[in-house]
């Protein structure tokens, strides 16, 4: 964040990023929550860009909003008849989870204030970001490649097998 | 650098908080997507920042995002299953599996 520019997109954000996340996880009709975590992934895939990583960030807008988060808006139609009603989302160790979230975040703020090694980090020079993911899954990443597209077959296949109605 | 892991840090607990907390499968799911993104900032951080040779935190990332979505498929037939099964998605009531 060495522009000003920059830092202030960066604010604007993570202020909006950290928000809809909130609203996210506190808010009781379930598909308001998933209206925010469409804008969650927005500003993820915003700061996607402020680091650099263009081809990322459109994967994120197509993958999590046009896959994903479409999905999860699909699925609350189709199982809550209850989206709107006004029945309580959270169970009862609300509380104590709270306090569990809250030591674990500060505890790792407090660790990664007291590291060094990234307070004298620069940014690494800006490369052609595209054509070298594109290069280095060809090339050096080939098998790992390969191995995910079976994985998302058999991700396929397992939904299709479990959302099937029994016929017996 | 540290404002990135700090947003990283802040949005995997607001994560965590949301996958204890809910009581609605759906909402489990989408809190496990906010721990996931916290997840990829981080490996895009790192890799602009300290490994800046390679592009190898930005693969990672796009591998989190295809395991993700995956993730969501499996998940999201796993939650219409129950509610077929149980006539209802509360956690509190899909309980058979205690021991």
């Amino acid at each position: 964040m060495d522009e000003p520019q920059v830092g202030i997109v960066f604010w604007i954000l993570s202020f909006v990023l950290l928000v809809s996340a909130f609203m996210v996880v506190s808010l009781r009709n379930i598909f308001h929550c998933a209206l925010f975590l469409i804008l969650c992934l927005f500003s993820v895939a915003g700061i996607f860009i402020l680091l650099g990583a263009e081809f990322l960030a459109a994967a994120q807008v197509l993958i999590y909003i046009g896959a994903v988060a479409v999905l999860m808006i699909f699925a609350i139609m189709l199982t809550s008849n209850l989206a709107s009603k006004k029945i309580t989302q959270t169970n009862e160790n609300g509380v104590v989870s709270f306090f569990i979230c809250l030591i674990f975040g500060f505890t790792t703020l407090l660790l990664i204030g007291n590291t060094h090694v990234w307070r004298y980090s620069v940014e690494g020079p800006g490369t052609d970001n595209t054509l070298n993911l594109g290069r280095y899954l060809m090339t050096e990443f080939m098998l790992p490649f390969e191995v995910v597209s079976v994985l998302l077959l058999a991700a396929m296949i397992g939904a299709i097998v479990l959302a099937r109605k029994e016929r017996s | 650098m540290f404002h990135y892991l700090a947003l990283a840090v802040i949005l995997f607990s607001i994560g965590l908080f949301g996958v204890l907390t809910r009581r609605n499968v759906i909402g489990i799911l989408m809190s496990l997507e906010l721990m996931f993104n916290a997840a990829n900032i981080n490996f895009v951080a790192f890799n602009k920042y300290i490994i800046t040779d390679g592009l190898t935190g930005q693969i990672f990332a796009i591998f989190i995002i295809v395991v993700a979505a995956a993730e969501a498929v499996v998940g999201l037939a796993i939650v219409l299953l129950i509610y077929r099964n149980w006539q209802g998605i509360d956690m509190d009531h899909v309980n058979i599996m205690k021991w």
